[in-house]
């Protein structure tokens, strides 16, 4: 073994109160750290498999147009203008070709229209009010994993057949409907159908559950009494769903349709998701850095206990970046220590937490073991115990022995 | 042939007023001279010792050892040169507490890094046995007698074979038994083992056995 490192693994043994002290410091420090930003990573998951169960990454719509004055040549006058939404219709043109349009792009997964109808549930003279979602049920499923929440009948045989319907458990139990009963319903338009149920989903979203249903599109189109073509939304996935935002504007210049990524879609949540990473990130960080002031301390008190050595190591040959070395790699190796122990916590802490029942539409805690957290985690800590290392390592090899040997 | 000259060297200290501490110094040591350097409290001996050591860079003058100008090197070329030539030895002894007698005295070899371990260690022990400490080899440092400690303290300035060795009162703190042991030691490095020894002292018996005394006052030689 080298000389520094053997100097300083014999500080580190023979002191071993301040060893473990300042390595229990990390190790809280580590392992609140990592447990926090995999709790987040945790709950930024839920919060968009949650999102993405009824949104698309993008959705493709014909957004209202305001009407435009007509004078808008420079230097001619002025005239009082009062601009409208002009009163044409929210389908889009040519669906199949913009659909395969959009296919076209790489980041683009899956593209599927929708048609969503306003209509009533009816039983007997009770009305209830709902959504019918008009899908072609594989794709949609591919989209939004419908299968997942189905409990009871099977969505597959929605596939084709216009007669059947998919309706939230809550819905069900209004209407105590079962699988192949039949159900009446009626639009906006006043158009009535009577449909199968084919399957029954239960999202544990109780609004969704109690007002939702997925038809099929022709089924849709009929209730409104539209044509074939009549399409309101086109829903697109992407590869990265963190990448809707970019491809959202390519597919604007692509198709001439508005695209709003799903972020867009969900501003005022995504603000509250920013809320809670920034006061995570930022309590998660402090502790780390409290962890390194206790390095700093520690550190800086044994080149006070040890300033005789110091200065008789000097005189004897040892160079400043040699002093350095020694009492650098004593802040590495109880940086090691604690971000390997620390790491081993978090692990223990995120087995522990993983199991908690929570309930609602979440189950169980939100939390995984998130590799990333627990290297970029074991990063920021070796780096943060470098430098509460470093400054101390550095003062100790300012050390001149002449004023210690005076003394 | 000469281990150390002094051309005109001279030092100021600025706080807390300016005053000269040594003035226009200039002397040689031969190789194998033992030298006593005395002189009344305040007179500069110390102040010129670390100079003569090159751990005091501040300073007017120029200073040679073995042969070479050594006035204006680096400091990593200075510790690099005394950890090959020159060994010291302090009134306190400056063990580091922790660490065997054994493992102290090779610190210095470890860190020329000229030898292998093991070549080290059993050079370490014939150190020790020439300090007559053979038993004491694997205690801590902390767990010695003042003269043992003050022993392996020059055994550890004797495990590189350097040129020189500089003592700042070196026998300061023993009584006289062990100040005979010491001096036994160093007459016999320098008459037999060609070293040379510059020590600072204020045991005139001491200096009186040493081959030749440089008394200081006021900052200078007389
Ligand atoms: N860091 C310093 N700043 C200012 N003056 C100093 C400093 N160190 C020493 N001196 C002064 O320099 C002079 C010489 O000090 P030095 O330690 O060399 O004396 P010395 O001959 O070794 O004395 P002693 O025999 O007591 O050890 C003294 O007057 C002392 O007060
Ligand atoms: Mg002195």
């Amino acid at each position: 073994m080298n000389i520094n490192a053997d100097i300083a693994s014999t500080y580190l043994f023979t002191n071993k109160k301040l060893t473990l002290v300042a390595v229990m410091g990390v190790l809280l420090g580590m392992s609140i750290y990592i447990f926090m930003n995999s709790m987040l990573v945790g709950f930024d998951r839920t919060s968009s498999e949650s999102i993405f169960k009824s949104t698309a990454h993008i959705r493709v719509y014909k957004d209202d147009i305001l009407s435009k004055p007509l004078h808008q040549t420079e230097g001619s006058t002025s005239v009082i203008i009062n601009p409208k939404v002009v009163p044409a219709s929210n389908t889009i043109i040519n669906p199949n070709e913009v659909v395969s349009l959009i296919k076209k792009n790489p980041d683009v997964t899956i593209v599927t229209p929708q048609v969503s109808a306003t209509i009533f549930y009816n039983v007997g003279k009770t009305q209830i009010a709902g959504m019918a979602i008009g899908v072609i049920p594989s794709e949609a499923d591919m989209m939004f994993n419908i299968k997942s929440t189905i409990v009871e009948g099977d969505f597959d045989k929605m596939q084709g057949n216009t007669n059947a319907i998919a309706i939230g458990s809550g819905v069900a139990e209004k209407l105590s409907l079962k699988i192949n009963d039949n159900i009446n319903i009626t639009s906006s338009k006043g158009v009535n159908r009577n449909l199968k149920v084919a399957a029954i989903f239960k999202t544990n979203n109780s609004v969704i559950d109690k007002s939702k249903s997925y038809i099929n599109i022709t089924t849709a189109q009929q209730l409104l009494q539209e044509n074939n073509t009549y399409v309101t939304d086109i829903n697109v996935n992407v590869r990265d769903p963190e990448k809707a935002a970019k491809v959202a504007p390519v597919l604007t210049n692509l198709t001439g349709y508005k695209s709003e990524g799903w972020k867009e879609a969900n501003e005022s949540l995504m603000a509250a998701f920013r809320m809670r990473k920034i006061v995570i990130t930022f309590v998660s960080y402090t502790i780390l850095i409290v962890a390194g002031f206790g390095i700093y301390n520690i550190l800086n008190m044994t080149v006070s206990q040890k300033i005789n050595d110091i200065a008789i190591l000097k005189a004897m040959g040892f160079k400043g970046h040699d002093v350095i070395r020694i009492f650098l790699t004593q802040a590495l190796s109880i940086g090691v220590m604690g971000v390997v122990s620390g790491m081993i916590m978090a692990a223990i802490l995120v087995t522990l937490l993983k199991r908690v029942y929570i309930g609602g539409d979440i189950g169980f805690f939100p939390i995984d073991y998130e590799l990333s957290k627990f290297i970029q985690g074991a990063i920021v800590g070796m780096v943060i115990t470098f430098f509460a290392g470093y400054l101390p390592a550095r003062k100790a090899a300012q050390v001149d022995p002449v004023s210690i040997f005076r003394k | 042939m000469n281990i150390l000259e002094t051309k005109n060297i001279s030092k100021y200290f600025h706080d807390p007023v300016e005053f000269q501490v040594l003035k226009n110094i200039s002397f040689t040591v031969g190789k194998g001279e033992f030298l006593s350097m005395i002189g009344k409290s305040g007179s500069g001996k110390s102040t010129l010792l670390y100079i003569l050591s090159t751990m005091d860079t501040e300073y007017q003058g120029q200073l040679m050892i073995d042969g070479q100008i050594v006035t204006g090197q680096s400091n990593d070329q200075l510790a690099a040169m005394r950890n090959q030539k020159i060994g010291f030895v302090f009134q306190f002894h400056y063990l580091l507490p922790e660490f065997s007698c054994l493992k102290n005295i090779m610190i210095p070899a470890l860190k020329l890094g000229k030898y292998s371990t093991k070549e080290i260690e059993s050079k370490a022990y014939d150190k020790l046995k020439l300090l007559g400490l053979e038993d004491q080899a694997l205690k801590p440092a902390s767990k010695l007698s003042g003269g043992q400690q003050q022993r392996v303290a020059i055994a550890r300035a004797l495990i590189n074979d350097p040129l020189m060795i500089m003592c700042d009162e070196p026998t300061g703190n023993l009584d006289s038994k062990n100040t005979a042991i010491v001096f036994d030691i160093f007459k016999e490095l320098t008459s037999q083992l060609g070293q040379t020894i510059i020590a600072v002292t204020h045991d005139d018996e001491f200096a009186k056995n040493s081959d030749r005394i440089i008394e200081m006052k006021d900052g200078e030689i007389v």
